[in-house]
């Protein structure tokens, strides 16, 4: 069956329960079927129930994993540093820190940068989220959550609200005001809701969507105003730890990291695992989308951060020195995709060529480990967030 | 699960339809713990899954590599960490200390 069929995606009334979802349009014998995805999923285990039992099927799936193995291995007729040997090598690398945040009284753990290319918003450990103007180094908003451990805080694209979620299990919208005395906590509104903790968040194109990344091991995307479960994600089987959105205004893609190893790429609409990666060694802290959307970085606790492109479906380079042995924590690339930066326990930033594969700089400068890091909008500076209680500005 | 399984509409309704009984037991692998007949429809999905991987169409490296290449050279320039800004245009600057005159 699987060779002839093909899978798009649409919008409207499933032919076989009716309800108005994402369709999944399927031709099984060139006959067209639009079904919803649930109603695919029903209709496929009732034919595969036919006489099967687990030890077939697990031969079966042993057999897959051997094949798409070879086809991946087939692919792989040049490595990535070699093919850019030939780009001319990085000039001497000079940047330091510009700006120094304080004011958080615990361990950063997330921070996001505003649109506007000089807000960001942090997050901690004691509860706290504050709006910086990275500039002038103005706090221009705080607000105290009841829980502790705020995990993940993401700034909405038109700048007027911030999402943030933690050890709640929720995760929440904070309109903001131009009214300094305005007390946020009045206007805050729940839009997710997870069996654990909530370890990443991001707004999609609009401010009407937010998905989520949770302990539980799924992902899950919401609307704000309604606070409705609009998919579900499931696939992971440990804690899925980071999350990234394709770049592209059309894509409909994201890609999550989890301590399963694995790191997944999916489908926004029909709730699909496209593709799948395996190869760290250890828990994958941070995923990030490079900035053309054809790859993506992640970064892990087995002290190595790894470079994957989508189209070639594999692995294409590592970048790991055997003088790092802490675990990275988090990635960002640059405007053009050459540097990927991240952060490592250690408490260092390595600066790494994305296409030779070698170490550009280090910098040196928090005194814990860094948390996240996040290239500005217009790519002239980095800011890190550590669990030293301040961040960096770098340019 | 009790909390996703309330908010997912459109899951509900086949184990409404007495004759989609395959469907309940589907419904129910989400929560319930890993019995002989949910390990079978487990391991369904995952060489559903498989199948689905291996059908995807692919590059070759060199190829893809190139393109990554090329991306990098056509934004290299737009890339003030990387070509560096002069003092003077960086917004982050040391801040100078005014005094009045």
């Amino acid at each position: 069956m699987c060779d002839q069929t093909f899978v798009a995606a649409t919008f409207g009334p499933c032919e076989s329960c009716g309800k108005a979802s994402p369709l999944m349009n399927i031709y099984i014998k060139t006959e067209a079927i639009n079904f919803c995805s649930f109603c695919v999923e029903l209709m496929t285990c009732q034919v595969l129930q036919g006489g099967e039992s687990v030890a077939s099927l697990k031969r079966e799936s042993d057999n897959l994993k051997k094949k798409l193995e070879e086809e991946r291995g087939k692919l792989n007729d040049i490595e990535l540093h070699q093919v850019a040997e030939k780009s001319e090598v990085l000039g001497a690398f000079a940047i330091k820190t510009r700006r120094l945040l304080k004011g958080h009284g615990n361990k950063v753990l997330c921070m996001d940068w505003c649109k506007d290319k000089r807000r960001l918003v942090s997050s901690s450990q004691d509860g706290k989220v504050i709006v910086w103007d990275a500039f002038t180094l103005n706090k221009e908003h705080g607000v105290t959550l009841p829980c502790t451990w705020v995990m993940a805080c993401a700034y909405a694209p038109s700048g007027c609200a911030v999402a943030c979620g933690g050890l709640d299990n929720k995760c929440s919208v904070f309109p903001l005001s131009l009214d300094k005395n305005e007390n946020l906590n009045a206007k805050k509104k729940s839009v997710a809701m997870h069996t654990n903790y909530v370890s990443g968040c991001t707004f999609t194109s609009s401010d009407m969507q937010i998905l989520t990344s949770s302990g539980d091991g799924t992902c899950a995307l919401w609307d704000v105003e309604s606070g409705q479960l609009l998919q579900s994600f499931h696939g992971h089987t440990a804690d899925v730890l980071s999350l990234d959105l394709a770049p592209s205004e059309t894509g409909n893609t994201f890609v999550s990291g989890g301590s399963d190893m694995k790191a997944n790429i999916w489908d926004m609409r029909s709730g699909q695992n496209i593709q799948s990666f395996e190869t760290h060694e250890s828990d994958i802290n941070c995923v990030k989308y490079y900035p053309s959307g054809d790859a993506f970085a992640s970064a892990s606790d087995d002290a190595t951060c790894r470079f994957f492109d989508l189209r070639a479906d594999r692995e294409v380079a590592i970048y790991q020195k055997d003088s790092i042995i802490f675990g990275a924590s988090s990635v960002d690339f640059s405007l053009s995709g050459r540097l990927l930066f991240a952060g490592y326990n250690d408490y260092t930033i390595n600066v790494w060529d994305v296409l030779k594969g070698t170490r550009v700089s280090v910098l040196f400068g928090h005194e814990n480990r860094v948390s996240r890091l996040r290239v500005s909008p217009d790519g002239t500076a980095l800011c890190s967030a550590s669990w030293d209680n301040t961040l960096r500005i770098w340019s | 699960m009790e909390i996703f399984g309330s908010n997912q509409t459109e899951f509900n309704h086949p184990a409404q339809n007495p004759t989609h009984s395959s469907a309940f037991i589907f419904f129910h692998k989400k929560t319930s713990k890993m019995s002989g007949s949910s390990n079978l429809v487990a391991m369904k999905k995952v060489v559903q899954q498989l199948r689905f991987e291996a059908s995807i169409n692919r590059v070759k490296v060199s190829q893809a590599a190139a393109d990554l290449q090329q991306f990098c050279m056509q934004n290299a320039l737009q890339d003030p960490l990387l070509t560096g800004v002069s003092s003077s245009t960086n917004p982050f600057r040391p801040q100078k200390v005014c005094s009045f005159l």
